[in-house]
Parts: C-alpha cells; structure tokens; sequence
C-alpha cells in the first residue's frame, strides 16, 4: 500500500497543463468550455467498433489516459446508448456489423450526434465497399464529423467531437 | 509413421525454414497425425479455390515442426460451385483434420465459406459468413461479381444448449460495454457459475481476403498491416517475407534489425496496455493509470524514431520506409532503460497486492496438457507451459544475432498470462538496447523484382499475441492471386472457452482480457 501511494506521489499529475501554444491542450480546454455550454453536464459518449482493425480502439483509449485526460475536461464514455449523446463509429462498417450499428444508434436518445473516426470511417479506408463491407460510416448513419487519420492521433480525436458539438 | 519423412519435402524460397508437400487424400490424416505425434502444431489451414476445368482447389495445412514449418497440401477436384451449394456437399469434399488439431474444425468451417470446399466435420454450421452473402456463392471463387443479400438481416445461428434445472443463457455482444471490437458470446450459467461459453465472431468480417486479390502484390503490405491494427508490424513484416521468399529478395540487415525494433516496440507497446487493462478489470484503476502514462509516452518514443505511433506502413517490400538518426536511437533506448525501471516499480506494486493475487491466481486455468491438446499457441501458450516462440524456433534476420529468452509458465491462469507479460516487457526492452546498439550500416531497403511466374511465398512473425503467418500465392508480375493471413487468435479463441468453464460470470472480463485475443485479425 505505501509503495503504491509513493508511486502516486512520485509521479504526481501527468495531464498536460492547460498552457497556451500547445495545440492538443488548447484543444482539451476548449472542449471542456463547449461541453460546459452546451449540455451543462458530461458529454457521454458510447463507442462501436463496427469492423475496424482495432487500430482507431487504441487511439480512442488514449485519450481517456492520464495525459490526454478527457474526462477532466468533462467527457466520459458509457457502456449503453440510453446514456450517450454522441456515438464515435470507427471502421468501415462490415455488413455484419450492420445492424448492430443501427440499433444502437436508435438506442440513444435525440438529439444525438455521430462522429466517424478513422480513415476506414471516412471513406472506408483500404477495405472499400464490398460484398462483406458497407464502407463508409455514412453509407449507414448521418455522420456530425468525420476523422481521418490511420490512427487518428488522440488529438485529432478530441478535435473530432469539438468540432460535433460545435455544430 | 516413421521419423522425418517431411524433411525431402520441397523447400520454399524465404528466410523462414518453410518445406511444401503435396499429399494424397488418403495420406493427408496419416501426414498430420504423424506430425501432431511427432509435436507439430497447427499453425493455419485455409484453402486455395480452383478454376472451372483448369486448376483443382488445394487444401493446405501449415503446420509448425522443430525445424521449420511444413506446409501439407491436397488437391480437391470436386468443390461446390457457386449456385450449387445446395445437396452437393454431401460427404465433404476432404478428410477434416479436427480429430488431429482441434483447432482446424473453426477454420475448416471459415475456408467452406469463402471458397466452397468443404471437409468432412459434422459441424457444419457457417462460421465466416452471418447472412450478408448468399450461402451458395462463395466470395473466394474465381473473379464472379461481388453478390450481397438483400438487406441486412439477422441470422439464427444454432448455438449448443445447456440443459438442467437452473440452467440459463446469458446473451453478450456483439457491441460490449466498453471501447472493444465486437463479437458474441453466449453464456450457459447455472448462479454465477459458467457451465458453457460459446464465442460467435465474425462480426468485423470485410473481405480483407478478397481484397488482397483486387491490389496489386506491391500494396498488399499495406493491407495486411490493416489485418489487426495491434499488430501492424508483425503483419506488414509476414507478408513481406512471403513477398521477399517468392521474389529471391534478401533484405539489407539494417532492415532487418530495424524491422526488429519496430516489432519489440509493438510488443511493449501492447503489453504496457494490457497490464493496465488487467489491473483495472480486477478494480485497481492505480495500474490502468500508471500503465496508460507509460504507454503514452512509449508511443510517443516512438514516434519521435519512426514518425508514427502506430507503424502502419513502416515495413515495406524489401525493407523499412522509414531510416533512423543515431542520436534519436540513443534517446529511445534510454527511453526503454527507463520503462524497464518503471515497470519493475509496477511489477511489484502488482505482486504484493492482496487483492490483485485473489482475482489473478487460479482463475481462468488452462492446463499444460490442455493447452497442447488444444493447440495454444502465442503468449496464452507459453502461459501454459507451451514453450515455443517463432523468433527463438526458427530464427531469421536479426534474431539470429540477438537471441530473445523465452519466456514460459505453466500454471496456465490469469497470473501467468501477466507474468509472461511482465518477462516479456523486460525482455523487449533489453531487444530493443540490443538492437539499437548494434543497428548495422548500409540501406534500409532494397529492390524486390516481379515475379515473372506464380509463386508461393509464407512468412511468420512472431507479434505480441503469437505467431501471425501470411502465405502468399503471387504472380506473375505485380498479382496476387491468393493470401491468407491467419493470426494466433484463432487457436487461441476455443481455450478462452475452457478457461472459463466453472469460473464466475464476474470474472470473464478479466480472463477475456488476459488473452486479448483479436476480432478482426480473425474475422477478415
């Protein structure tokens, strides 16, 4: 127990300060400011892989670490629809993830938001559009805002659904 | 069947050890029991679809042997042809080969999917395909236009019940309660107690094997990189030493060893990530936190050597994309000293802790004798007393020179699969001092020339789940007429079911991520 409490000490905060001329952190408090305006609560986000590479997954769990910290600036991800605001669909969607995606989408309640991530998200990405892929993710859902990258960096992430709730 | 009849076997052109030998249908079980009683272990089966009237199917079993990988092969003249599915697939097409190496049955299953030959198990429910194609066109076949069902529709797909009194389902997926790839699994639970665990997969399936047909053979890398995005090195590289067996290309050795670094680097990577996950489904979120932080900045290390935090398209035909400054170097191996500290500071935090043993130990059990029953292969194998690791069995460039300490238990629970992570951390982080101290001078890249004929090409790489294995049937000039990429997860996803038979439902997460086994690496 005391080792654990001295590693937390000795390690201390490592959330990037909110320092102006540092994009990502810019980023982060911005978000924080339009979430705070916006819905006055915790912008709750639900997460479906609907046939990524798993790639974009590592990503989107990056910025819920300690250094990108998205829930100090008020976001949190949930495990059903019934709570989310915004839905974050990586992949190209694979026609057997089909209707998975949309029932969760009917799941949640209006108004809600969708944002695309990946370049897979995008356009469908390397995979296209096939007899096993629907290709992009609006193909199947209205999409708010779309990320590409091959991963997205956590930043671009979080520029993603800036730019959502702006709209 | 007496010793070492394989070793005349046809020598396939590669870095990797890797024999070829055409068998009869009446040799193809004798072949395989022969090579599972002599310690072979099945490493993938898949099936390249013939041509009407031209060429028959072939079967093909890889299996892993002492000296190398053998991989069996029978022609099939009489596939289903599209439109014909139905009532002539009566007695299968091949002898199946699950009595042999249990793990076959799933993907024998998958390769009468996609091609239309079919072996032998009675199981013959659809494994790769839900209900997105028709079931009597077989995407694999030939260059038929692509076929979709109309409308996207659920399927019934006949699970195995559990009877008794008290006995109930409990249905999972395929979108989990967390930021995860999607599959199903179907619990059979009587209380808290698992009687039965189903898996159902396929959920991310996109055709990745139809489309490496429709690239060209100098792009496929790219794609294969794509197959599962946790292990893009350890990918991009198999499909390249297929590539570079078939087109008689060696690579410089600084590509080599750089190719090296990048797949250490991806083994930490992902085993930072899991070690905190483990920590945190077992309610001790202090490790998901101090795991998280340290991954950050490992990819960040990263990037700052290769450019990328994930090396989706470092690894190219012939060598790397990417070339290093030595001082960069320097810094990202004082960078792995420091993990390693880090990490054995964690480690022990992880071992003293009372209730991190409780939920670790004992729970999710796979026996040594089970495991090689099974087939496990990878890091969930060496965790049950499986001791093989490609880059220590059939070394190539550069781990003939800098040789990686297999790292085994074999008590087989979730403890052991995070001691063999722990070890394996260590273990990269002194690979990656290794590596880079020793980086050799000259290019990092040279030219692969078109094949001017067909060829077959198989590489394996060692990635941080296990060996992934990509075969490669290429040319001439810039085709690909047939790849199969086959990652560890499918042998290793029928053990996750044992091991959790008479745990607590509460505890599946845990177990569940102390394999982390791949969706899409599987589903294709």
């Amino acid at each position: 127990m005391l080792r654990t409490l001295r590693r937390i000490c000795s390690v201390g905060i490592v959330t990037e300060p909110l320092t102006a001329g540092d994009e990502s952190l810019r980023i982060r408090e911005a978000l924080q400011a339009q979430v705070r305006e916006v819905l006055g609560r915790a912008l709750c986000i639900r997460h479906v892989d609907a046939g990524s590479c798993n790639g974009c997954e590592l990503e989107i769990h990056a910025v819920a670490n300690p250094v990108y910290n998205i829930e100090g600036a008020g976001i949190r991800f949930v495990a059903s629809p019934r709570h989310a605001d915004l839905l974050l669909v990586t992949g190209p969607v694979s026609a057997h993830m089909e209707i998975a995606l949309r029932r969760t989408y009917e799941a949640m309640p209006d108004p809600k938001l969708v944002v695309a991530i990946g370049d897979c998200g995008c356009t469908g990405g390397i995979f296209g559009e096939s007899h096993a892929s629907r290709g992009r993710v609006s193909n199947v859902l209205p999409v708010d805002a779309a990320v590409p990258g091959c991963p997205p960096s956590p930043t671009r992430i979080l520029q993603g659904i800036l730019t959502a709730i702006g709209r | 069947m007496s010793g070492r009849w394989w070793d005349d076997a046809y020598q396939v052109n590669g870095a990797l050890p890797v024999r070829r030998l055409s068998v009869t249908a009446e040799e193809w079980r004798p072949c395989a029991s022969g090579l599972a009683a002599a310690g072979g272990r099945l490493l993938s089966l898949w099936v390249v679809p013939g041509t009407p009237d031209t060429a028959p199917a072939l079967v093909r079993a890889a299996v892993a042997i002492a000296s190398g990988v053998l991989v069996l092969e029978l022609s099939v003249a009489d596939q289903v042809r599209g439109g014909a599915a139905e009532g002539s697939t009566g007695a299968g097409n091949y002898p199946g080969l699950e009595a042999i190496f249990p793990g076959a049955s799933r993907m024998q299953r998958a390769a009468y999917d996609l091609c239309g030959v079919r072996s032998t198990d009675p199981d013959r429910r659809p494994w790769l395909r839900h209900a997105a194609w028709p079931a009597d066109w077989f995407p694999l076949q030939g260059a038929g236009d692509a076929q979709v069902a109309a409308g996207a529709v659920v399927d019934d797909y006949a699970f195995l019940r559990v009877q008794g009194d008290g006995v109930h389902e409990i249905p999972v997926g395929p979108v989990h309660a967390g930021i995860i790839e999607p599959g199903h699994f179907r619990f059979s639970v009587v209380g808290e107690k698992v009687l039965r665990l189903e898996t159902r997969l396929a959920y991310t399936h996109k055709g990745i094997e139809r489309r490496f047909a429709e690239i060209g053979l100098f792009e496929g890398h790219r794609l294969a990189a794509r197959v599962s995005g946790d292990s893009s090195v350890a990918y991009s590289w198999a499909y390249c030493q297929a590539l570079e067996g078939l087109a008689g290309c060696t690579v410089p050795p600084r590509a080599a060893w750089l190719r090296g670094l990048m797949l250490e680097a991806e083994r930490i990577a992902n085993h930072l990530g899991d070690l905190g996950a483990l920590g945190n489904d077992a309610g001790f979120a202090f490790g998901l936190a101090q795991f998280s932080r340290l991954k950050e900045h490992w990819l960040r290390a990263i990037e700052a050597l290769f450019g990328q935090r994930y090396l989706m398209d470092a690894i190219v035909p012939g060598g790397t994309a990417v070339d290093v400054a030595s001082d960069v170097v320097q810094r990202f191996v004082g960078h792995a000293g420091q993990l390693a500290h880090d990490v054995c500071a964690l480690r022990q935090i992880y071992e003293e802790h009372d209730g991190l043993r409780d939920r670790f130990a004992t729970t999710g059990s796979v026996s040594p004798t089970l495991a090689t029953w099974l087939g496990i292969i990878g890091l969930a194998g060496r965790a049950s007393g499986q001791a093989h690791d490609a880059r220590v069995d059939w070394p190539t460039p550069p781990y003939d020179d800098v040789t990686p300490a297999i790292v085994v238990r074999s008590y087989g629970d979730v403890a052991a699969r995070i001691a063999v992570r722990f070890d394996e951390v260590l273990e990269s982080c002194r690979l990656v001092a290794r590596l880079a101290g020793g980086l050799p001078e000259g290019p990092s890249r040279a030219e692969v020339a078109l094949p001017t004929a067909p060829a077959f090409g198989l590489g394996v790489v060692e990635a941080w789940r296990g060996p992934v294995l990509v075969a490669l049937d290429a040319g001439p000039g810039n085709r690909v007429l047939r790849c199969h990429p086959h990652d560890p997860s499918w042998q290793n996803w029928p053990a996750l079911e044992h091991a959790v038979i008479g745990n607590i439902v509460p505890d599946f997460p845990l177990i569940n991520k102390s394999f982390n086994l791949s969706y899409s690496g599987h589903d294709l």
